[in-house]
């Protein structure tokens, strides 16, 4: 087989805000061949994205390409003059975006988006052009497929978008397709149908790919080759089973290992008694009041649980299912409607300012963003000093001495104290974030998806660090996460919600086999694992799957 | 199937009408509230007290100012501006010539100003952080510093003083050869259009550079677009609403300087009336001048807000 792309010794540069010169992309070279889809992977700030966009001749504002070549069927993009570049692009090489919903035009129909590449390099005929839409269309078995085209992008849902840009990608007839993360903003459940779906139009024309992710096992489903990417430095490459099995270098280890790790089931000790939290009937949701009482939107219907003292409740299910509204409820950010919460045996009000400080201190929400919760403004010290004023009246040296402790325990150098948010790392930020929590001296800390924008070597060190405090302070967490193999990690019972419902509640050891309402069993199903013939040896009952996910 | 957009441009109507109807109260008592009685200021300072007081019963001055707002605004909606104090005339018939005078102005400026602003605006995001960005960025702001008097008596000074190329003063009636609208136009024209499209320059440059930011615009370059294709298909559609709404609010401020260029070039509009009004103490006419401005704002803004709601995909 002869190599369709040949990158050798690529170097990118960065231009920072300050003006300094980065170099971001350090000597990078690998090779695809015809047909061969080959995986780039590793953490965020790894380069990964940025090499697949060299592909197209293309860098992002700020970056340019300083060294090396990028040849792709004979010709080097990066020295291409503009013009020869864009006659290149939808033609050899097309591009799949990380979010479709992003990269729709809302301004224009979906089929006038999906041909604009036959019309732009004049192809074919316009009549062509869509017949042949709509073939592609029915090989990534799109629902509606003659009809589709004519709606907007707000009019379908997230995981056909993703798979009518793959068809926008295709219709050029390319040599070479540019998967840029596109599984990573969907649900479980959506991402198998369309990881299906572009595997199975990949292997019928065989069609090139680079595939980007930070998923490896995605990523196993679907590359031949894996290439291992840290800091815009390769680490290894090498063919799928062997980067799985047999991984050579120490990084591609650690990414195994935190994903391996995360698999493992917790054990906490429990202690019986009376629950420390309890929550009945719970009803919230957001718009106006309607006249029998409840809000036009609801976004939690009837829910209760339990949580016992010292034990982890997890909640799992797909965005829109309703679980950081319970969490925001439960917190008292959005009063309930109706229902009660119990804490420590004592009712709760239903708004977090009808609570007292005492209760307030006692139940801790930690955010998913930590950049966001974080004031930009305030350095670290200020940030954990506050709640330590706020709730234990601490002042001068007694509240240094505190913040220094609490940045010991979330395993932050002292030194970091004096620091602002922005000069932190996302871990960093998500530890200082907890650290906060922790600063009230809680007795049950909300987590609402705080490892879902860490990656996966820092998520597993979060993760380790939560279970180790658990130990030392005797707390309790209600796990709020899409991630199964996060939850399965830390949590002592998961609860399973779908339309702002509790549908199932179960030990995590259960979650392979012993579920029994039909939705959990799909998700559960459908969690990708690191065998790379998972995807094609899974059987999922097709009704099934379109009354769950064909939103 | 109900369009969705129709409630939304029904709301906005109402609102514009509710504005309306503010505007016209603080028109009103803004007014009577300036200083000096009318019946003496009309009858000067030998008349009786008995022939002030005949006055302000027959010009109903005697009754509480809610009566007078009511009869006052009756009167507008059945199109009855009311009668002049200074020369008896209706008022109706007073604005109607200078009207169409300022609306000239206003619409030569506005065909002007607009295709030029958009130019400028579009191509300077398309060539972003270029010289040619930087210096349409220099200029610009320059201009919008720049108070508009000072351009006028400049270009005053400059064209007509110096060169003598084009009259000082601009009496729309002269006009009768297309060379003869050119030179009684050029001036007002060139103050108005500084002041105007400086500001849709830079909004527009802005409206457009923040949709060649977004990842459709990026996925049209990587189809192979070429750039003034990304603009005029992805970028532009999308920009509509703010620009729409920049072109609306600059073109507004005609209402302002308006005022300021009929007064230097001593041209025949409906400022120039309000100005005069002012100087006579004229009520009715500053009342029926200031609400043929504020109505002519409202319509601009509401014709702004309803293009930017119909062009949303999402309300189609």
């Amino acid at each position: 087989m002869t190599n369709l792309v040949e990158i050798r010794d690529l170097k990118v540069e960065a231009k920072t805000d300050s003006g300094r010169i980065v170099e971001i992309i350090r000597g990078v070279s690998f090779d695809v061949q015809e047909g061969e889809i080959v995986a780039l992977i590793g953490e965020s700030g790894s380069g990964k994205t940025t090499i697949a966009l060299t592909l197209l001749g293309h860098t992002r504002a700020g970056c340019r390409i300083s060294g090396g070549s990028v040849a792709l069927a004979g010709q080097d993009m990066a020295r291409l003059p503009e013009r020869k570049r864009a006659s290149v692009r939808g033609t050899q090489v097309s591009y799949v975006p990380q979010s479709a919903a992003a990269a729709f035009n809302p301004a224009q129909t979906i089929m006038e988006q999906v041909i604009e590449v036959t019309r732009i390099h004049d192809l074919m005929s316009a009549d062509a052009a869509r017949a042949r839409a709509t073939d592609l269309f029915k090989a990534l078995s799109l629902p509606n497929p003659e009809t589709i085209g004519d709606r907007y992008p707000h009019q379908v849902s997230g995981g056909q978008l993703q798979r009518l840009s793959a068809a926008m990608a295709l219709i050029g007839d390319p040599k070479i397709v540019i998967f840029d993360e596109p599984t990573t903003a969907l649900d479980v459940t959506t991402q198998i149908e369309v990881l299906r779906a572009f595997k199975s139009v990949m292997r019928k024309s065989r069609i090139a790919g680079v595939y980007v992710s930070h998923d490896l096992a995605v990523v196993a489903q679907i590359a031949d080759r894996i290439v291992v990417l840290k800091g815009g430095e390769l680490q290894e490459i090498g063919s799928t089973e062997q980067i799985l099995n047999s991984p050579q270098h120490p990084y591609t280890k650690q990414l195994l290992g935190a994903f391996k790790q995360a698999a493992r089931a917790a054990s906490t000790a429990s202690q019986e008694g009376r629950p420390l939290l309890e929550v009945q009937d719970l009803v919230a949701g957001y718009g106006p009041m309607q006249t029998d009482g409840t809000p036009l939107i609801k976004a939690l219907r009837s829910v209760s649980l339990k949580v016992e003292r010292g034990r982890n409740l997890g909640i799992i299910g797909e965005s829109g299912c309703g679980k950081s509204t319970l969490a925001r409820t439960i917190a008292g950010i959005l009063p309930a409607v109706s229902g009660a919460i119990t804490f420590d045996g004592k009712p709760l009000a239903p708004a977090a300012h009808a609570r007292t400080r005492e209760e307030l201190r006692e139940l801790q929400i930690v955010f998913q963003y930590a950049d966001t919760a974080l004031n930009p403004a305030k350095s670290i010290s200020d940030i954990l000093g506050r709640p330590l004023s706020f709730y234990h009246g601490m002042a001068g040296e007694k509240r240094a001495r505190r913040v220094d402790e609490l940045l010991d325990m979330v395993r932050l150098p002292r030194a970091l104290k004096h620091r602002r948010p922005a000069e932190l790392s996302g871990g960093q930020k998500q530890r200082v974030n907890f650290a906060r929590a922790l600063a009230a001296e809680p007795k049950l800390i909300l987590c609402d998806e705080v490892t879902s924008a860490l990656d996966t070597v820092v998520a597993a060190a979060v993760i380790d660090l939560l279970k180790e405090l658990q130990r030392e302070l005797s707390l309790s967490y209600i796990f709020i996460s899409h991630d199964l193999s996060v939850v399965e990690a830390i949590c002592d019972e998961v609860a399973v919600m779908y339309a702002g419902e509790k549908i199932e509640q179960l030990p995590p050891s259960a979650m392979g086999s012993g579920a029994s309402h039909p939705y959990s069993k799909l998700l559960f199903s459908s969690v990708p694992k690191l065998d790379p013939t998972w995807l094609d040896s899974l059987k999922q009952d097709p009704e099934l799957l379109s009354a769950f996910s064909g939103r | 199937m109900t369009n969705p957009a129709l409630p939304l441009i029904a709301s906005r109507l109402v609102i514009s009408a509710i504005t309306l109807l503010i505007v016209s109260v603080a028109v009103f008592f803004a007014t009577t509230m300036l200083p000096g009685d009318t019946a003496t200021i009309l009858l000067g300072q030998a008349a009786t007290p008995e022939a002030v007081a005949g006055l302000r019963k027959a010009m109903h001055l005697d009754e509480p100012a809610v009566l007078r707002f009511l009869y006052w605004a009756g009167g507008l909606l059945s199109g009855d501006l009311g009668t002049s104090y200074a020369n008896d005339m209706p008022i109706a018939d007073l604005i109607a010539g200078r009207f169409v005078s300022s609306m000239k102005l206003a619409g030569i400026t506005a065909l002007v100003s607009v295709p030029l602003a958009l130019t400028l605006g579009i191509t300077a995001a398309m060539l972003k952080g270029s010289l040619y960005d930087r210096a349409v960025t220099v200029l610009t702001i320059g201009i919008i510093s720049v108070p508009e008097f000072m351009i006028a008596t400049s270009a005053v000074l400059f064209f007509a003083v110096y060169l003598q190329w084009l009259p000082a003063i601009s009496f729309a009636n002269e006009t009768v050869t297309w060379s003869d609208v050119l030179r009684v136009y050029a001036m007002p024209v060139l103050t108005l259009t500084f002041g105007v499209a400086s500001q849709m320059i830079r909004m527009t440059r802005a409206a457009v550079v923040e949709t060649l930011n977004t990842p459709y615009a990026e996925m049209a370059l990587l189809k192979g677009a070429s750039r003034g294709r990304v603009v005029l298909r992805h970028a532009l559609p999308n920009a509509v609403g703010p620009i729409v709404n920049a072109i609306a609010l600059s073109l507004s401020n005609l209402v302002g300087g308006v005022i300021i260029v009929e007064t230097i070039f001593n041209y025949p509009g409906i400022a120039k009336l309000m100005v005069d009004a002012v100087a006579t103490r004229d009520l009715p006419l500053i009342q029926s001048c200031a609400m043929v401005f504020c109505v002519g704002y409202l319509i601009l803004i509401t014709a702004a807000d309803v293009i930017a709601i119909l062009a949303n995909p999402r309300l189609r």
